[in-house]
């Protein structure tokens, strides 16, 4: 079968804040450049982040890149890579202020400078008091920046492929990375991109979670990919959750409704949070009250049928206070949960948010993998920024407003290196005689299987599995047991069945194949959580406590170490963390408190 | 509408930038109230899929009003479903 070949220097996957960034280093270089989206570029999920972005600008007050840098590894409990912190904090104002030069409408201060707002975990002087560090522009400044780098890319003659999915890695026998299969969605039509330099800028994968904030689109295309073309995925253990999302819909509820006085209780009605925080209660710190949540519902005193989520009480507050002080809180009940929150307390649970973990790059945007004895050998051709990425510079748990900053410096890096490398002289290689074969085949197999499973049912048996046994608070025999629940559900995955087969506009094909994408990581996630056997971060277990050997369960003696999930046989290999910064002394390992 | 360009205004609204208008959107249509929607309601609705999520967002949740008639009375049904 003969497969149409288009010819790019650069293919970029995803049209969010990394991918667009990127762009806009090669087009501007003057490369032939080609955008794949699922959706019209603003409609990326980059869109949804409101909190701003963090540069030390020091336009308010005092600041500098080693605070924020202090802050970086701090919040990602060490496991961050120093360098690639050093890199990120150091470029920030860089790129806040190219990002002004597009035309970007940040918040400013009376005087003309950007604005800049306070935000949990930014201090001031390593760990002092708090700075105010974020840019933001108003409570849209994603969907602000999305539309000034897209303008951006207009201008710059960057190729925009929308409503394409890209489908499959090209790698040669040398392992360099030539591009990729994808599919037109209006056609049905598999086409390959054939590139000297590929990109993926694919965002995260939150949607292996039963309860998520992430958007439907965020189904770990690029993580799904790369796992199936041999590379290696880092870090996937650690996602970071909100404890309060609406049960079953996973739309935030702002921690402000406990502020405001809002109670958490069990199937009893009990409220359960004075037996975990006495003082504090339901205003204990965000992991506390998360892990109250998953134990209550973990031993049996959850709500609803399956019992999988407790309740969030407003009923004995003022009707005018909630309406004024909790502005949109209602209707979401109303929308989300179907519930009249002034008069039926809130179905609750904690909601994935973020996926720290990724595809293992350099902080130059490069893909990294072990050969030999190196365990980060570059992938020729092969470059990643953004979410669906690991630099690393979150490690175990992201700070506060650095995931805009993320998907700029190291869209940015990605795009740099590429013209840097294609600039070399690395020229297009010779297609594989069997580039598409493996494309095909899972194509074929959907549109031809009889008696397989059904898409639907086995993504939400994928999510609740993800959800029960790798959630917020995790517990050493509920991981073992999802390790076979998510291999069973693979099995599952491998096998789908779709009952549309029509070319043009087949969401059933679409579905299944993100589904194909979600199981990666969905088992990269459970195999990794299962084997990191202390707390770190975000990935915090019932059977790693506080002790005094062990402060926050964390042990640096024998987990100060990135995972490493390979899923060409399931296996786990461990590198180290780099503890070295490029031009400042290392932030010295120690407890984690704020 | 031909099966192509339904399935095309599907796409664009179980896939968009924000979590609650994947779910507002996704229940409307395969609710089936598409369905029951007349000729003249129907591009109502491709008018307001076709609209940033924010914007589309703030009508759904009575932050923001318009004045055409007919996206409003399409405002109000995507409300009740």
């Amino acid at each position: 079968m003969s497969i149409p070949v288009l010819k790019f220097d650069a293919v970029i996957v995803g049209a969010g804040g990394a991918g667009l960034r990127s762009a806009i280093q090669l087009s501007e270089a003057g490369l032939k450049t080609a955008v794949l989206s699922k959706v019209f570029p603003t409609r990326s999920h980059t869109v949804a982040a409101q909190g701003g972005v963090a540069a030390s600008l020091g336009n308010s007050e005092e600041d500098h890149w080693t605070w924020h840098m202090y802050d970086t590894v701090k919040g990602s409990d060490w496991l961050g890579d120093q360098d690639a912190i050093e890199f990120m904090c150091k470029k920030a104002n860089e790129v806040v202020v190219e990002l002004e030069h597009y035309g970007m409408p940040f918040d400013r201060t009376d005087d003309g400078k950007i604005y800049q707002r306070p935000f949990g975990g930014h201090m001031s002087n390593f760990g002092e008091k708090p700075v105010r560090r974020s840019c933001a522009a108003a409570d849209r400044t994603g969907h602000a920046m999305l539309h000034a780098m897209y303008q951006r890319n207009v201008k710059a003659n960057t190729q925009f492929f929308v409503e394409w999915m890209a489908l499959d890695l090209i790698r040669d026998e040398e392992g360099h990375v030539l591009g990729v299969t994808a599919m037109e969605m209006e056609t049905g039509q598999i086409v390959i991109f054939h590139a000297r330099a590929t990109i993926f800028a694919t965002g995260g994968a939150g949607r292996i979670f039963y309860s998520s904030t992430n958007a439907f689109i965020n189904t770990g295309d690029g993580l799904g990919m790369a796992a199936r073309a041999g590379i290696p995925l880092e870090d996937m253990e650690f996602w970071q959750f909100h404890p309060t999302g609406v049960a079953g819909a996973g739309v935030l509820i702002t921690e402000g409704v406990r502020g405001e006085g809002g109670i958490l209780r069990n199937s009893s009605k009990e409220r359960f949070m004075e037996r975990y925080a006495p003082n504090a209660k339901d205003l204990a710190s965000r992991d506390v009250v998360s892990r109250a949540m998953a134990t209550e519902i973990k031993e049996g005193r959850g709500c609803g049928v399956n019992k999988d989520y407790v309740l969030l009480d407003i009923t004995h507050l003022d009707p005018a206070t909630i309406m004024k002080r909790l502005p949109g809180i209602h209707e979401i009940g109303l929308q989300f949960a179907g519930v009249d929150c002034l008069k039926e307390p809130l179905p609750v649970v904690p909601t994935c948010h973020y996926q720290m973990g990724g595809i293992p790059t350099h902080y130059s945007g490069r893909v990294v993998m072990p050969k030999g004895g190196d365990m980060s050998s570059i992938v020729p051709g092969f470059y990643a920024g953004g979410e669906c990425a690991c630099a690393s510079v979150h490690g175990a748990n992201r700070l506060g407003t650095n995931s805009l900053l993320d998907l700029l410096v190291f869209g940015k890096s990605a795009g740099d290196s590429a013209v840097e490398d294609l600039k070399a002289g690395r020229a297009h290689r010779e297609l594989p005689k069997d580039v598409a074969d493996k494309t095909l085949a899972r194509i074929s197999a959907l549109d031809n299987r009889k008696g397989g499973a059904n898409v639907h049912e086995t993504r939400l048996a994928m999510q609740r599995t993800m959800q029960d046994h790798a959630g917020v608070f995790r517990f050493g025999d509920m991981l073992k047991q999802g390790v076979e629940k998510i291999l069973e559900v693979e099995k599952a995955a491998r096998n789908l069945e779709i009952k549309d087969k029509s070319m043009a506009w087949n969401t059933a094909r679409t579905e299944a194949l993100e589904m194909e994408n979600l199981i990666e990581v969905a088992k990269a996630t459970m195999i990794s959580a299962e084997a990191r056997k202390e707390s770190r971060g975000a990935h915090v277990r019932d059977d790693a406590p506080d002790t005094a050997e062990f402060p926050n369960g964390r042990n640096d003696k024998e987990w100060l170490k990135h995972t490493l999930f390979s899923p060409v046989d399931n296996s786990i290999t461990y590198k180290p963390v780099n503890m070295q910064p490029l031009t400042v002394e290392a932030v010295a390992l120690k407890t984690r408190s704020y | 509408m031909e099966r192509a360009d339904y399935e095309r205004l599907r796409w664009r609204c179980i896939r968009r930038a924000l979590l609650e208008l994947d779910i507002t959107l996704t229940r409307f249509l395969d609710g089936g109230e598409f369905e029951k929607l007349t000729d003249e309601e129907r591009l109502a609705f491709v008018e307001l899929a076709d609209m940033e999520d924010y914007d589309l967002w703030d009508l759904l949740t009575g932050k923001a009003e318009i004045d055409d008639p007919r996206l409003a009375h399409m405002v109000a049904l995507i409300r009740k479903s």
